[in-house]
């Protein structure tokens, strides 16, 4: 996957001049997880460059370069590492065009590797979407697969409106045998990954593994379970999310964030509101505890397994039960 | 780098008085170039505007027509002066309190108050004044202008952008990362700091204790100008430097100009419990519109009739602005939804239909 996102920087620096890419340690070293590796070198310092340690500084500085035509892409070192940021998101990222009343549109990606499962000490794992997903003007995406991780990260750079891009860290290594680009469904389409009848597990990012993993598993327990690819977070694709669990009668939505007031939270919410008279259990969430994301030894404690979205499937109540 | 010369930063160091080129009472300062008669018969005219839309604009408040206005009375120079020292294609960061910066870009009086007034966030164009919407987190701005300023500069533009902070915006982290950016990527970015003395009700000296704000550009390597903002003629100078600078590419410059608010922080604000009747009274009679026209009346630039045709044109514009902006309708309901996203999203679409209904209900 990292590799997929690199080749997306590299043929957006390639085809449009309008394209800058930059943040901490991007440039020489090619960031710490080397998703910019080669970029400085290839398309040049003024192309891709690394800024003074301050994450404040570097989203403002991309406001007032999309104000002035161009297409910043910038890395957020960590997940956590973006609060510092915070305010230039909500305050200004989000709401420039609605605050000019439509004249002034931000194209503007702010990349952030997110997400546990690597052993990060803290302030590296942590799970931010529900912030951004809960302010109005960002559009937000998170793909779960290399051909996404390419195809969404070209969308978000083309996108008429400023995209947080949550990139699953755990699944930067991730393989998978695809001739990039790779057709993929535009930003604002959730995906089915795994058709099945008895019940569907929603879930984005690093949890859609963790899904499919269950679904998988869930076959010797005689349950056929259908896996819905969020994706796109902001806008998201209700009407999919919908139709799969109207056909199942029975969701799950797994997430790793803490689950009080999440996107998982809303998702559920959704779900039993749209779908009441056709599901036959309660929509359940398997999400991570409402704790600050915890140290590496206790972080598998922490994080939705097979296990736990099983246990969940199984609570379903099915009338052969 | 300045910072690595032999004697380090102190080429940047800012004078220890304020540059200024009219003292108080009008007469010019020995030994000093002054802006020529048009530009300062210029900044004349646009500080009788801006004090003549400064009161009608705190009469608003007072008829509540306007939720707040924060005045500007007695800043009127710095604001006049900084933007009269740029090109109309360079760029201006504004704040809340820089609504005769605006006027003076040529901001229609009504556009600008769209803000005060409720009706929606930023009334005008920013693309077609060059200036960006006046920003009310403090600071939060002057990064935008280093982005556009990059972004100029990438396109090889000789634009400069000129961020407006007040005395207390000097204390929050994007002042620093702004002006530290600016000078790492040398870029042509004029930070311009409108010392009026408090922030809300904190004095600079709770604000900072460096010995001016001016000071803190030699930290960053850039220099740092010390200004009467009170002295129209000083800052279309001092800033008129400073933007040459950074268009020809010496890199950005930070300029304090010394000024006082006059009028409370807002009309929500108690100012008497927080500084002393005398205080103001003295700067009272430092006032930046009596200086200009003293100086320029009597080296025989202004005579009674050119002033009156100006206190006239003030008259006219806030009359106008009387009737226009108590007939302004607000924009409709479904505005709301329309510039949340270049495509409203699904959500929004049925959020629109149901307030459709609502109102159609009412």
């Amino acid at each position: 996957m990292a590799q997929a996102i690199n080749q997306a920087l590299a043929d957006c620096l390639a085809e449009d001049e309008r394209v800058f890419v930059f943040g901490e340690d991007v440039g020489t070293l090619g960031g710490v997880f080397r998703i910019t590796d080669g970029l400085a070198a290839k398309y040049g310092e003024r192309r891709c460059f690394d800024t003074p340690l301050a994450e404040s500084g570097i989203v403002g500085m991309a406001v007032g370069m999309a104000m002035n035509g161009m297409r910043p892409v910038v890395e957020m070192q960590f997940d956590a590492f973006a609060y510092p940021a915070f305010e230039q998101i909500v305050s200004h990222v989000a709401k420039m065009r609605n605050r000019t009343r439509g004249t002034v549109s931000l194209p503007m990606v702010i990349r952030a590797p997110y997400g546990g499962g690597i052993g990060g000490v803290e302030h590296h794992s942590d799970s931010s979407e529900a912030y951004y997903a809960h302010t109005p003007g960002l559009t937000v995406v998170a793909p779960a697969t290399v051909a996404d991780a390419y195809g969404l990260l070209r969308a978000a750079v083309a996108w008429p409106d400023p995209v947080i891009f949550l990139e699953p860290k755990r699944l930067y290594w991730s393989k998978e045998e695809v001739t990039l680009p790779a057709p993929t469904e535009p930003i604002g389409r959730a995906v089915v990954r795994r058709p099945g009848t008895d019940a569907t597990l929603v879930a984005y990012g690093p949890s859609v593994q963790v899904a499919l993993a269950a679904a998988e598993a869930a076959r010797e327990e005689g349950w056929d379970l259908e896996v819905v690819d969020v994706r796109s977070i902001v806008p998201l694709d209700e009407q999919t999310l919908v139709a799969s669990v109207r056909r199942t009668g029975r969701a799950v939505v797994v997430a790793e964030a803490p689950g009080f007031a999440s996107v998982a939270s809303e998702i559920a919410a959704l779900l039993s509101e749209r779908c009441f008279h056709a599901l036959s259990a309660p929509v359940r969430r398997v999400t991570g505890f409402d704790i600050p994301y915890p140290s590496p030894k206790l972080e598998h404690h922490h994080l939705p397994d097979v296990e736990r979205v099983l246990d969940a499937v199984a609570t379903l109540q099915w009338e052969d039960a | 780098m300045a910072a690595r010369s032999k004697a380090p930063g102190v080429e940047l160091l800012p004078s220890a008085e304020p540059v200024r080129l009219i003292e108080a009472d009008g007469t010019a300062v020995p030994r000093r170039v002054l802006p020529g008669p048009t530009e300062l018969r210029a900044a004349y005219r646009a500080l009788v505007l801006g004090r003549r839309f400064e009161q009608q604009a705190t009469a608003l408040v007072k008829q509540g027509q306007l939720a707040v206005y924060p005045s500007a009375h007695g800043q009127e120079a710095a604001e006049v002066g900084a933007v009269l020292a740029l090109r109309p294609t360079d760029w201006i960061f504004p704040t809340y309190r820089d609504s005769v910066a605006l006027l003076t870009r040529g901001v229609d009086p009504v556009e600008i108050l769209t803000l005060l007034r409720g009706e929606w966030h930023c009334g005008y164009d920013p693309y077609v004044h060059h200036a960006a919407p006046q920003c009310t987190p403090l600071a939060t701005q002057a990064p935008h202008a280093v982005g556009l300023a990059f972004a100029a500069q990438a396109r090889h533009e000789d634009t400069v952008a000129l961020a407006f902070v007040g005395d207390g915006a000097t204390s929050e982290g994007d002042f620093h990362e702004a002006l530290n950016f600016a000078a790492v990527f040398h870029l042509p970015v004029v930070f311009f700091v409108q010392n009026n003395q408090y922030a809300i009700s904190v004095p600079v000296s709770r604000q900072s204790v460096a010995p001016s704000f001016a000071h803190k550009a030699v930290g960053y390597g850039m220099p740092g100008v010390l200004v009467d903002g009170n002295d129209a003629a000083a800052v279309l100078s001092v800033v008129g430097e400073a933007a040459r600078r950074a268009r020809e590419g010496e890199g950005p410059t930070l300029v304090e100009a010394v000024t006082y608010r006059i009028d409370a922080h807002t009309n929500a604000d108690d100012a008497t419990r927080y500084r002393p009747d005398e205080e103001v009274a003295g700067w009272l009679s430092r006032d930046p519109v009596a200086r200009l026209s003293a100086y320029l009346t009597n080296s025989g630039q202004l005579n009674v009739d050119v002033e009156a045709a100006i206190a006239a044109e003030a008259e006219d514009l806030a009359a106008d602005l009387r009737t226009r902006l108590v007939a302004e309708l607000p924009p409709p309901a479904d505005e709301l939804f329309a510039h949340v996203y270049h495509r409203p999203t699904q959500r929004l679409r049925d959020q629109a239909e149901l307030l459709r209904a609502e109102s159609e209900e009412r």
